[in-house]
């Protein structure tokens, strides 16, 4: 059976409560070793999904299937998943090396190894000093790390996580983005992760399922969904960008011409799906439109400057084009650019490449 | 040294010195007063009297009498017996509501949770006497047995140790659920699904995570049974045999029989030492701070604290293993398919014996209902007829429209004055950081704990002194006692959930602290009071052993009434009462529940 290439594999997974559906089809493969992340707002089914595959709701329908075996109504005990939960589920009444050890007591290993696993991976988290305090006397991140501890120390085949850092503060949560971006690396684990910031989803992912509205939207690498996402709702959800309604005047072989706010030409990337006269949106980053001349730009547009706002490393320019639309360019931090002041006319340029062309029924109803 | 004009500016409008806070005060000494007064005074001079003979010297003659024969010792231990059985069914009994009830949604909840107070919304007496006619030996439940098959003789279930324990486990079974429901609320059901993603079957998950988190809930509701059942006295009067004889009607006959006050004394004594010795044995195993349903992790323990722990702990290892072995041989019985979902059959299991419990609780409620409008002259099942000659009876009675004046009144003068002095203390109590906060609030509840026999007895002698016997002041002010416990015990509950930067909005918006208590806090703590109020009266309007001794027999209350009426002769008048005040309690408890629906929307 060719599932057994896969490490986890869903197939149409559909999950209601009552007449309101959590979750609607959902198929998504992972590898072996692989870092995958379902990344999408609160309501998109995400942690719907996350539940089923650890077994702790019933879907309605469609198949899951774990290390090549069915494993759809299988209780959790039986799927050797590890699962780290947002508030971490640590037994209040028990001690750190009592919570370790729970998971390998469960598999009547004898007592001598139970030691010197639960030791070895408080080592691996460096917090081999709590062993034997309770988690209440422990720090969030603290917590946070026993809890992923416990997970590791019976090295299921695959860790579920439901927005692990989501109650962290912001330093905390980069320090352990880290840590477990390390972890996954250095033990080769099978991750497939849960979280509503897409910036976490970038920084820790090989692959992220992008989610809505009890969907898969798109599945990718960043990068994929970054430059050419394929469905309006990733492009506007996934970093920022500017979003604006068009009409295709021509698909060419290379590029397509259409026609967009203020009634400019603009060209963009291909894609394979559009027609000529249809109604589409193209998105471009910020950061890849450019301020200045705008000559040497596959596109170019003219525009008013409105405001301008430094946030730290970067410098955002809001542009407000002839027709009232808004664009926004963002540009590296450096202090002035060639004298153009709030109020004054500005030229914006960009490259077709990096213009995406979105069909406007792709994605929610595919 | 001279005062520039500013610094006499703010001095005179108080910015500059920190005011004294008289309000606190204000707040807690009537509670402490009035405690002090009709609670502590009066026990203390009950106990005085066990320590003095019959001409006021200093003597131990009444606990040499009572150590002397073994009859009192005996006494106590069946009463020690009957509390602890009574303690345990109504833990093993009310777990699996309890349980059941913490994982079901709110609506669901609340709809179960009437029919487990049941018990409480029924006078005890009324109950007691449904249980005679529903367990004697030409009743209901003996016929359906006979009816069936089952047995071939009629089974003795009352008059002896299994009529007490059905009386007093159904009685005190509401107590006991509810508590261990606010304990296991809080479990979080992460907790649960955690373990099982770790590789827990659902027999381990339970009795290594679920279980060892619900103790303090069914040890504090363990407690308030035990306490609860040490002074009970109608129960095994009505119900049990000659050999079921508890040590509160002991305390009685020395009292109305024999007038042997220092005696009475002494047998109070040794019931309330009975009852410290449990509550500091509890404390070294979970610490009081439990029974208000905080967790005590981390806590340092004492010896006994943790010989406890290794014990609980090894049992629950081995409760697990067992349940364990029991889910894997079912799996081999039914083997588990990838592909279809099982049925769940704990969660039925779970619902079946919750339901058949709840049964239990209701069936006396429901019972008496039918038997109210039989034509016959005594209560029996099944009822014959239907006739009205019951409520006519009572309806015209003057005795028992006097009665139930009384018992309105009295309840309602009872708990607005619990509630006058209650809910500032409450207030005095969540609000303020103060040393001796913990034995401040021990003390308020402390009439929960008090047998209600010793204050009982404590209040007919400082009433006889005062001439207050047999007074409508007496029993309001009795009834108080009881009541201010519930109302701090509440209005701290709820206090502690009110957020109370709404208070320092409304400073901040130009309130005063008056305006601020009249507009903010009181009207978003109504809910909470208006259960307070209704807490108060409903043991006000239930409560016997007060009534009994207090009113000295010149003045009646509806459970006093019931009470006499009962020892000439059990009518069905008595059940078209009891299905009078079923319907009373039912529109009161609904009505309040409208308002305070109607209050939460708001």
């Amino acid at each position: 059976m060719n599932d057994s290439i896969h490490k986890l594999k869903t197939l149409d997974v559909r999950k209601t409560y009552g007449s309101v559906v959590a979750l609607d089809a959902a198929s998504i493969e992972m590898h072996e070793g692989e870092f995958l992340t379902l990344l999408g707002p609160s309501g998109s089914g995400k942690t719907t999904l996350l539940m089923a595959i650890a077994g702790l709701n019933d879907p309605d329908s469609g198949e899951i299937w774990i290390d090549g075996k069915l494993a759809t109504y299988l209780p959790p005990f039986k799927r050797d998943l590890g699962m780290v939960f947002q508030n971490y589920a640590l037994f209040p009444h028990m001690t750190i090396f009592d919570n370790i050890a729970f998971p390998l007591r469960m598999r009547k290993m004898d007592r001598a190894a139970i030691r010197k696993e639960v030791m070895r991976v408080l080592e691996i988290v460096q917090l081999a000093h709590v062993a034997e305090r309770f988690p209440s006397e422990l720090s969030g991140g603290q917590q946070q790390r026993i809890a992923l501890a416990r997970c590791f120390v019976y090295q299921p085949s695959i860790i579920l996580m439901d927005e692990p850092l989501g109650a962290l503060d912001k330093k905390l949560r980069d320090a352990l983005q880290r840590e477990i971006k390390h972890l996954h690396e250095n033990l080769g684990i099978t991750v497939l992760y849960v979280t509503h910031d897409q910036e976490e989803a970038m920084v820790m992912s090989d692959r992220i399922c992008v989610m809505n509205d009890a969907r898969v939207d798109q599945i990718g690498t960043p990068d994929e969904l970054y430059f050419r996402p394929s469905t309006i709702f990733a492009a506007d959800f996934l970093g920022e960008s500017n979003l604006f309604d068009a009409e295709v005047l021509e698909v060419r072989s290379d590029s397509i011409l259409m026609r967009g706010p203020a009634g400019m030409t603009v060209q963009g990337a291909s894609n394979g799906s559009v027609r000529t006269g249809e109604r589409v949106k193209f998105m471009i980053r910020p950061e890849s439109v450019d301020t200045g001349n705008g000559e040497g730009s596959d596109n170019s547009a003219e525009g008013t400057l409105k405001e301008v706002m430094i946030t730290g490393q970067v410098t955002r320019y809001y542009v407000e084009l002839a027709d009232g639309t808004e664009m926004v360019s963002t540009q590296l931090t450096r202090g002035g650019i060639g004298g153009i002041e709030t109020g004054g006319p500005i030229n914006l340029g960009w490259s077709k490449a990096r213009t995406v062309v979105l069909a406007e029924n792709v994605g929610g109803a595919s | 040294m001279s005062a520039t004009p500013q610094q006499v500016s703010a001095a005179l409008s108080g910015a500059i010195k920190r005011p004294r806070r008289w309000g606190g005060l204000l707040s807690i000494s009537p509670a402490l007063l009035f405690l002090g007064f009709f609670f502590l005074y009066p026990v203390v001079l009950l106990l005085g009297l066990s320590l003095v003979d019959n001409s006021g010297a200093l003597s131990a003659q009444h606990y040499v009498h009572l150590f002397e024969k073994a009859v009192y010792v005996k006494v106590l231990l069946i009463t020690l017996k009957i509390a602890g059985w009574t303690t345990v069914f109504a833990i093993l009994a009310g777990y699996p509501i309890a349980y059941l009830l913490s994982t079901v949604k709110g609506s669901t909840r609340n709809s179960l949770v009437i029919w487990v107070l049941m018990p409480f919304w029924t006078s005890f007496l009324v109950r007691t006497f449904a249980w005679i006619v529903l367990l004697g030996r030409h009743g209901a439940l003996n016929e359906l047995l006979l009816a069936l098959g089952f047995v071939d003789a009629p089974v003795r279930l009352i008059f002896n140790f299994t009529g007490v324990m059905i009386g007093m486990v159904h009685a005190l079974m509401p107590l006991c659920v509810l508590t261990m429901l606010s304990v296991m609320e809080n479990i979080d059901r992460n907790l649960m699904s955690a373990a099982s993603t770790l590789g827990a079957r659902g027999g381990q998950s339970f009795w290594r995570v679920y279980f060892p988190l619900s103790i303090p809930g069914v040890a504090a509701g363990g407690m308030l049974v035990f306490i609860t059942s040490l002074g009970f006295f109608i129960t095994p009067a009505l119900l049990g045999g000659a050999r079921d004889t508890m040590i509160v009607q002991v305390i009685i006959f020395q009292i109305q029989e024999v007038l042997n006050w220092g005696f009475a004394g002494a047998i109070a004594m040794l019931l309330l030492v009975a009852v410290l010795l449990i509550f500091s044995l509890y404390d070294q195993l979970l610490g009081l701070s439990t029974l208000s349903g905080e967790t005590t992790q981390g806590r340092k323990k004492g010896p006994i604290g943790r010989a406890g722990q290794w014990l609980g702990g090894h049992l629950v290892a081995t409760l697990g293993l067992v349940c364990e072995q029991a889910g894997i041989l079912m799996d081999k019985l039914v083997p588990r398919n990838a592909a279809r979902p099982r049925r769940a059959w704990g969660r039925i299991t779970l619902w079946v014996s919750a339901l058949s419990v709840i049964g239990f609780l209701c069936i006396p409620a429901l019972f008496v209902i039918p038997v109210s409008f039989t034509e016959e002259g005594f209560l029996g099942w099944p009822p014959k007829g239907f006739s009205l000659q019951w409520y006519e009876e009572v309806l015209n009675s003057p005795a028992w429209a006097i009665a139930a004046t009384r018992s309105f009144g009295v309840a309602t003068a009872s708990a607005l004055l619990g509630m006058l002095i209650g809910v500032p203390a409450a207030f005095f109590l969540v609000r303020r950081q103060f040393v001796g906060k913990a034995a401040l609030f021990a003390f308020l509840v402390s009439p929960i704990i008090m047998p209600n026999i010793i204050i009982a007895v404590a209040l007919f002698y400082l009433y006889a002194k005062m001439s207050l016997v047999g007074t409508n002041i007496g029993l309001i002010l009795g009834h108080t006692v009881l009541a201010i416990p519930y109302v701090v015990i509440t209005v701290m509950a709820i206090l502690k959930n009110y957020d109370h930067r709404l208070d320092q909005a409304a400073w901040t918006l130009g309130a005063n602290k008056w305006h601020t208590l009249i507009r903010i806090t009181l009207p978003l703590l109504s809910g909470g009071l208006i259960a307070s109020f209704m807490f108060a009266f409903i043991i006000s309007f239930d409560e016997l052993t007060i009534a009994l001794f207090v009113t000295g027999g010149e003045v009646t209350t509806l459970p006093k009434q019931m009470w006499d009426d009962a020892l000439m002769r059990v009518s069905p008048a008595l059940a078209a009462v009891a299905t009078l005040l079923l319907a009373f309690m039912s529109c009161f408890i609904l009505a309040s529940e409208f308002i305070r629906r109607r209050g939460a929307r708001k």
